[in-house]
This record gives structure tokens, sequence and C-alpha cells, in this order.
């Protein structure tokens, strides 16, 4: 039997390192981060590239594991799970966005957000109804029909948060959702994120290079040579 | 999931018409070959068969000549003599029996002639070969003995050269002898090799050999066995007497053969049966040559579609359900290519098998079987693609351009 991490927190690293390559060539993506975040918090990670903040990003997203350390999700140690129980993990508790919206092309944005359903196994009916409500709420109603090459930047980016909220999930994890939009759109997407996290309560955790993005976070954790260098609460 | 990833694949078919056409060239034309040799294939072997019962139940054939199936009445055989023939009669067993000779003759009939094949025959002839009459009947024994020019003609011959009706009771003129047309034999058809079997007249032996052919040749005897279990003995018996008439020592070989047209259908059949298997393993080729297609066309697809099988794993694919679609479209394509080859190779058979004129014997469970084989091959060959994709890193994939 594991023993029992200390915290109750949603996410909680214990001594994570991730180390890449062998001999001298290895790279310490993370020197062993000890880090909580909180259930209902909306969170920025920053750092310069390199800085291990990625990396964090992908353990925290369950599509990597540690190379030492624990790291336990919703109270549970998950560190040495095997692959289909992380892609079960990420299905039902954890929403993805990209930089790149990550859309299927030539496929609508209704069938792009039924998507993740599909693989739960969700009935046809059941599918339609949730990719409506989720694209209601970003605002995209009407658009179900649209294809990826038929939408704005703006608004694919919307089809990507809905799909990544139709699963209802606890964590919604955005790797620099703005960083291929204007400042307008990014603000409305930043809004629509502060609005997720405080209507649904659902944890957004987030990785940006710009400050008025990060300003939306309620904390600001920044990454500096695989160490966490500055961690500050607060909202604006 | 399943019906998902079937209406996915078929979207990725359909988004590469082309592609996805070439691709399935091999298992097409595996498919259509297989279906096309095997129906055409059955069809000969049914008209084969067909015709073998034409030719009258427990027949043998006794013919000049040794060796086991070299072409009939070589030059040097001897041919039988009426000796030959009438010390065979005697034999238990046999139902009847005719010694025979025939010739291609010119037939006339008021001005309008054609060439015929001409038989010389004892009235045995049609019992030995259940052979019908539509009209008259076969001359009597008595003609045979006596030489009267009596004949009895074929329909196409009644068509084509006497064209008046009844045709029994002309003289037709065979090779310039006068001879009267007693009886019209039951239409036959065409015979395995194409060759009009109502173009024919037969006349009696006797008056063939001293007033068309001018020797006393017998080339053919053809026996029919009482029941079919005793052909052995007959055949046996057949040639012991034979041997015995012609007065050959024992340490020489036959200088006749006795063949038992059963035997003979049953070679045929599996000499059909070897050239479509043959056939058979080069459509075998062609579909294995197709399954290297698929592979190959589902690893280009996997490697292009890397960042589509990364999101789908970020989002929750299990690798089973990556593998499952990959899979699946793998087995749709090849289904496609299946059925198209079966449409394709029913219809190249139903060509085929109309200009052969052989009957188009179709038969819906080699189709099936075919098609089922062409997804057997998507399995097969679609498997390591699909693993590939299953087992992709998210991130790298994600990150893949």
């Amino acid at each position: 039997m594991l023993d029992a991490l200390p915290s109750r927190a949603l996410i909680s690293f214990r001594g994570v390192r991730k180390i890449y390559g062998v001999g001298e060539a290895t790279v310490h993506a993370l020197g062993g981060v000890d880090l909580d975040i909180e259930a209902g918090s909306f969170v920025a990670i920053m750092g310069a590239s390199g800085s291990g903040k990625s990396t964090a990003m992908n353990i925290i997203g369950c599509l990597d594991r540690p190379s030492q350390g624990r790291f336990a999700f919703n109270g549970v140690d998950v560190t040495h799970i095997e692959n289909d129980a992380r892609a079960l993990l990420r299905r039902n508790y954890l929403g993805f966005v990209f930089q790149g919206f990550n859309l299927l092309s030539r496929t609508t944005a209704a069938e792009n957000v039924e998507m993740p359903l599909i693989y739960r196994g969700a009935k046809r009916a059941e599918r339609r109804a949730l990719a409506e409500q989720a694209l209601n709420a970003v605002g995209l109603l009407g658009r179900e029909n649209h294809v990826p090459s038929e939408l704005s930047g703006g608004q694919q980016q919307r089809v990507a948060i809905a799909r990544a909220i139709v699963t209802d999930p606890l964590v919604l994890l955005a790797d620099e959702p703005t960083g291929n939009l204007d400042s307008q759109r990014s603000h409305d997407i930043m809004k629509l994120l502060r609005e997720l996290n405080r209507e649904r309560g659902i944890t957004v955790i987030m990785v940006t290079h710009e400050e008025d993005m990060a300003a939306y976070a309620t904390r600001r954790i920044v990454f500096a040579d695989g160490m966490i260098a500055k961690d500050t609460v607060g909202a604006r | 999931m399943l019906w998902e990833s079937v209406k996915l694949a078929l979207r990725t078919v359909q988004r590469n018409v082309l592609r996805s056409i070439l691709t399935l060239l091999g298992i097409v034309i595996g498919v259509a070959s297989v279906i096309a040799l095997v129906t055409i294939g059955q069809g000969a072997t049914d008209k084969v068969t067909s015709d073998l019962s034409k030719l009258g139940s427990n027949i043998l054939l006794v013919r000049p000549g040794g060796g086991a199936l070299g072409p009939p009445g070589g030059n040097d055989s001897r041919s039988f003599t009426e000796r030959d023939v009438n010390d065979l009669r005697d034999i238990p067993g046999i139902r009847a029996m005719s010694g025979s000779a025939r010739s291609t003759k010119t037939v006339i009939f008021e001005g309008s002639g054609q060439s015929v094949e001409v038989t010389g025959a004892e009235p045995g002839y049609f019992e030995t070969l259940d052979w019908a009459f539509t009209a008259g009947g076969p001359f009597s024994d008595s003609d045979n003995r006596g030489g009267e020019t009596h004949c009895v003609v074929g329909q196409t011959v009644v068509n084509n050269i006497i064209r008046r009706d009844p045709a029994v009771g002309e003289t037709i003129r065979v090779d310039g002898v006068p001879c009267e047309v007693v009886g019209v034999l039951a239409v036959k058809g065409n015979s395995a090799f194409g060759q009009d079997q109502d173009l024919t007249v037969i006349m009696p032996l006797r008056t063939f050999q001293r007033r068309v052919a001018g020797n006393t040749r017998i080339s053919v005897i053809t026996i029919s066995v009482a029941t079919p279990q005793d052909i052995q003995d007959v055949q046996a018996a057949v040639a012991d007497s034979l041997r015995d008439t012609r007065k050959l020592p024992p340490n020489v070989p036959d200088d006749f053969t006795v063949r038992d047209m059963t035997e003979m259908a049953q070679a045929l059949s599996s000499t059909t049966a070897v050239m479509t298997g043959l056939l058979g393993a080069v459509a075998a080729v062609s579909l294995l040559v197709g399954g290297i297609g698929i592979m190959n066309i589902m690893l280009v697809s996997v490697a292009e579609r890397t960042r589509e099988i990364g999101i789908r794993l970020a989002i929750g694919a299990l690798g089973g359900q990556v593998l499952t679609q990959f899979l699946v479209e793998a087995i749709v394509l090849c289904l496609i290519g299946g059925l198209i080859g079966a449409t394709l190779g029913a219809a190249i058979a139903f060509a085929g098998s109309t200009a052969l004129g052989i009957p188009f014997s179709f038969d819906a469970g080699v189709a099936v079987l075919a098609v089922a084989f062409s997804g057997l091959i998507g399995v097969v060959f679609g498997y390591f693609p699909a693993r590939r994709a299953a087992s992709l890193d998210p991130i790298e994939a994600l990150r893949h351009e």
C-alpha cells in the first residue's frame, strides 16, 4: 500500500523530478518540485522555455509520469498507474485546451465537441445534447455545423474549450490558450475561462507567457530551472 | 464506438478517394480473379459433366491405338474389323453396342449442300448413346446387313440442307450416294468443343463402308454397360476378347484403348480443379500484394494523422480504442475492395461464360467467402499500423506538425 500523501489538495507534487536522457546528456526538467493546487483555483503557470513548466503541465495532465517523487490526483497517488488508467483519468476528470486549438479539420464543431463523449460510449442523442450545451456555454450556439476552417481563431478556441468541458471535468488544462489570438479575442477567452472557473467551479490551470493573461488567475506560479521560483496567491 | 469507427473510416476513405482506389486495386483484382475463375471453372465443369452425361450413361469407348490419353486412331494404329466387333457381342453385362466409322462428306439435297460428319453405325448405336428421335426411327438390322441406303439425320441437317417438313422420306445425296431419310434425331446442341452435334448423318455401317468410305475399317466401338458396377469387369473382358481376336502375344501391349467415359469425366473435372487451384494461387498472391498495399497506406495514414491521434489520446481515448479505429479503417477499406472485386468478378465471369458458351454458375458462398477473406486481410495487414498508432506517446504526437 502506498503511503498516504500529506495533502488533501486536488493536485499534489511531492519531490517530483523529471529526468530526460542518460549519462552525460541527462536533463533535469524538474528538480524536485513540491506543489499543491486546491480545487476551484485558477492557476497561471509561467516561466521561460525550458523552465520545466511544460513538463509540470504534462504530469498534471497525466500525459507524462515523474521520474522520481510522487504525484497525487484528487488525493490518490497516481504516480505509477498504467497507461490505460491514465487515459481514463484524462477522460473522466481532465479537459485540455491547446495553443494550436487542435480541432479535427473537416469535422464540424459539434462533432469535435462530441469526440470525448464517443470514447465514453455515450449514445448519439446524449452526445448531441451535451455538445449543444457546451457550445452554448462558450457562446457558439448556432455554429454547430461549421467546420474549423469556417470559424475565426477565437471561435475555434471556443470550440476547443467546449470540447474540454463537455465531459464536465474537474480540471481544465490550458496550454497557452491565447498564444495564437489577438488581444481582444485573448481577453474574451480569458473571461470565458474565468467564468467557467467561478460559475462551474472547474479548476483551471493555464500556462501563459503574457502578464495580462496571467492577471486573470487567482494564483501565479513561476518556474525557473526546473524549480518553482515564485508562487503568489491573489486575484486582480 | 464500433459504429463510430466505421463511420469515421468511411469518411477517411471518402476524403482520399483516388488514394483509396489505387490502394484497393490489389484486393479488387485478387477478389475479382478468384470469383471469376471459380465461377468460370465451375461452369466449365458443369458443362463437361452435362456433355458427358449427354453421351449416355456407363459408356465404354474402344478405339484403335495404345497409350492413355493420346489422340485417338493414330496413323499407324490397326482399325477394328467386323470380327473384332462380333466377338464382343457375347460378353455379359453389355446392354447395347455398335462399331462405327466416320468421315466428313458433302451432303446435298435439291442443290443445297454442306460438309457434314457422316457416321456409319449399327442400329445398336442409338440405344447405346440413348439417342431419341423426333421423327421416324433408326434403320433396322436388316438395313445394315443388306447395305440399304437409309439414313438418320440431325436437326441441323434438316434445317440447313433439307428444309422440308417432314424430312422423313426425302432422299439426300451423301457423297453422291442417294440415301432415304428414315429418322430425325432429337436436338443435342453444341459439344464441349463447340461442335454442332446436330450437323450429322448416320447410316448403316455396311452401307457407309461400301458406298461412302470404300473400306471395311471400324474406327470406334461404342459399348453401353447395363449397370455401373459392371463397368470394370466389362472393360477387362472387352480388352481380353480384343487381344484374343487380334492375336496379340502376351508381351505386346494393347494396340487399342478401352476408355470409360465416367473416368474421363472425372479426369476432366480434376483437370479443371487443378487449373482452378493454380489460378487461385495466382489470385492469392494478388491478395497478398494487395494486403501489403493496405499496410503501406495505413502506415502513411498513421504518420499523417499523428497529431490527430495525439489529440484523441489526450482527451481520453484508450490505446485499444485508437487501435480499433485504425483496424476498422483497414478492414472497411479491404471490404470495400472485396465488394468491388466480387461485383467485378461476377461481371467478368458472366461475360466469360457467355462468350465460352458455358453455364454461368455463380456461387454466392464463394463470393461471401472471398469478401470475408479480404476483410481478414484488413485485420492481418492493418494490425501493425494500428498497433503503431495506439502506442504513440500522446505528448510526442501532439507536438507533431
